[in-house]
């Protein structure tokens, strides 16, 4: 994600060569060196089938299963009693805000950067400071905003101290869901603009400089020609954040210790708790649960994403 | 002199005014862009700033002391945060070990992919996009079974957790490849070398590598601070690793915690603002 920025492909002069080169002989592969090249693909094949293919089979597989190994839809059940899907509903509900949110000011500051020189140094630092930020969830997240507004954090204390303003008037929220909004929203918002910032920028001068020439408003140009434009980009952009947002887990972990609010907290729970027997497989319930909102959501991404290249290149 | 000067002020009225024609339509003025730019600019910063001032709290006085740093430089420091600078060591070992695996196991199979198998290529970038949409909770329920072999075979070290971060940096190191192989005439490279002679490692190793220098840096770095940052995989699988050691040493001494954790932010900074020169130097170079 965070390499969106990365150079565009100059392909295009590459691939005519390369396809009106006669093709030499010596480079066309024999059936012995095609084999050989296969061989080459295993490890790698190897290596993604033991760590990425069967560990997802895993989790979604124990899922199906009591703990003394026999088939269940215990499990599955499981998903649907009032809590599991309550949890299901705060996920949802704090990935959807914190992407708005996200994808608002994501789209304010990528609007920002509009005409400023590619590869400039404003461009490169903004860059390099989203690429970071949209990273930076987890434990060291939940420092900064214990230290900013946690019940001693720096803003906490001004504004008790100078404006006589206490946030935490109706109870500690920072260590519970709401408390959750203003970290997420500290790596949506770059998030955002490393995904819509290659959209906006790929705008053509040409296309505000017609409907300038023939009388249009900035309003008009926004409203009719830069926002149909831009509106799958945007639509993708969100969908991608709400999967950041549903997937993250270590910021939640950090600052919330006790209850599992989110599906990731529950998730912990699940695979830590050695007080009940047969929560592991739970787990498994749980992380099918994640995976089919996770593939729903991406798919819908992907759809997006091919209407918006398909301008943008 | 006169009319020099007279055609370059011709010029500069032609470039202010195509500047404004093309602002009408869509650029923000410079005020806009610096407003919007200084207030979010600024809101992100308060946070950053806010962990700055903790570290120079002195505990719940309400003064300040550099004590906490000046700590850190003390000579018990060594022994007072050993298990800090374990776990630091941790992730630099689990750090090179997984871009060892972008650079052995990846990286030849884009190569191969790329040369051999273009057939293959959307498979391999479906394959490499997989660990956004099975996120580390997911995938570590999973990982738990698998790691319970691992440790049988290979033993408990914490290098082993380079497997599985392998997995998780695959949808960066992919891109940062991948845009650096999509940029070079890499059948034409291969196929000259080969005309003088070249074998098959010969080209790989003296034309393709250097060629996809910037790639596989980037690559390296985004995958560094990938591994510097992971706490979900680490921490329930019960291994120590920088992240995991920060929350707990927070517990009993929030400061220090915050110090490595600005620190860690710093580095990464750095990490990826060279990315992103290594990334906008890469059009220049090839015009000249």
């Amino acid at each position: 994600m965070s390499l969106a920025t990365a150079p565009a492909p100059e392909q295009d002069g590459v691939e005519l060569t390369a396809r009106h080169h006669p093709r030499v002989a010596l480079v066309k592969p024999s059936n012995r060196r095609r084999r050989l090249a296969y061989a080459g693909l295993t490890p790698f094949a190897a290596y993604v089938l033991i760590f990425l293919a069967l560990p997802t089979v895993l989790a979604v597989v124990t899922g199906f299963f009591s703990d003394d190994g026999s088939l269940t839809f215990e499990n599955i059940t499981g998903l649907f009693t009032p809590t599991i899907l309550a949890t299901f509903g705060s996920s949802f509900w704090l990935s959807g805000v914190t992407a708005v949110i996200g994808a608002v000011v994501g789209v304010l500051i990528c609007y920002a950067m509009l005409g400023t020189k590619v590869g400039g140094l404003l461009r490169t630092i903004i860059e390099s400071a989203a690429s970071v930020l949209a990273q930076f969830g987890g434990v060291m997240l939940a420092f900064a905003f214990i230290a900013t507004i946690g019940v001693q954090g720096l803003v906490t204390v001004i504004l008790r101290d100078t404006f006589g303003v206490d946030i935490f008037a109706d109870g500690v929220w920072l260590y519970q869901v709401p408390g959750l909004i203003l970290p997420y929203v500290y790596f949506q918002v770059p998030l955002m603009v490393i995904t819509f910032l290659p959209a906006l920028t790929a705008l053509r001068p040409q296309w505000a400089e017609a409907s300038a020439t023939l009388g249009g408003t900035r309003f008009a140009y926004w409203r009719y020609i830069a926002a149909p434009v831009l509106a799958p980009a945007f639509l993708g952009s969100l969908l991608l954040l709400f999967a950041n947002a549903f997937s993250s887990f270590a910021t939640a972990a950090a600052l919330i210790s006790q209850g599992s609010q989110i599906v990731p907290l529950q998730i912990r729970a699940a695979l830590v708790s050695e007080t009940v027997l047969g929560r592991e497989n739970m787990a498994g319930a749980l992380a099918l649960g994640m995976i089919v909102v996770m593939v729903v959501v991406m798919w819908a991404y992907s759809v997006l994403q091919a209407r918006t290249s398909r301008w943008q290149k | 002199m006169g009319v020099l000067g007279a055609a370059g002020s011709h010029l500069a009225v032609a470039k202010v005014s195509a500047n404004q024609a093309v602002r009408i339509g869509a650029e923000p003025s410079t005020l806009a862009r610096r407003l919007i730019l200084g207030i979010i600019g600024g809101i992100f910063l308060i946070p950053v700033i806010a962990m700055i001032e903790f570290t120079f709290r002195n505990g719940l006085a309400g003064d300040y002391t550099t004590s906490h740093w000046t700590g850190l430089f003390s000579e018990d420091s060594a022994r007072t945060y050993r298990g800090l600078y374990q776990a630091i060591e941790n992730s630099l070992v689990l750090a090179a070990v997984t871009v060892g695996i972008v650079l052995v196991l990846l990286l030849p199979t884009m190569v191969l992919v790329h040369m051999q198998f273009p057939r293959l290529k959307r498979t391999l970038e479906f394959i490499c996009i997989i660990p956004i949409t099975v996120p580390a909770i997911v995938l570590v329920v999973g990982l738990a079974p698998v790691y319970s072999v691992v440790v049988h075979v290979l033993g408990g070290s914490t290098w082993t957790l380079a497997f599985a971060y392998g997995i998780t940096v695959l949808p960066y190191a992919y891109r940062a490849i991948q845009s650096n192989l999509d940029a070079i005439p890499v059948k034409t490279l291969s196929e000259a070398a080969s005309t003088l002679g070249a074998g098959w490692m010969t080209v790989l190793w003296k034309i393709l590598l250097p060629n996809l220098r910037r790639g596989v840096l980037a690559a390296s770095f985004i995958s560094i601070a990938v591994v510097l940052g992971e706490f979900t995989i680490a921490s329930l699988l019960n291994r120590r690793n920088l992240q995991t050691a920060l929350l707990q040493v927070s517990q009993s001494d929030p400061w220090v915690a915050v110090i490595f954790a600005l620190a860690a932010l710093a580095l990464a900074f750095i990490l990826l603002l060279i990315i992103g020169r290594l990334g906008s130097a890469t059009p220049s170079r090839r015009k000249s």
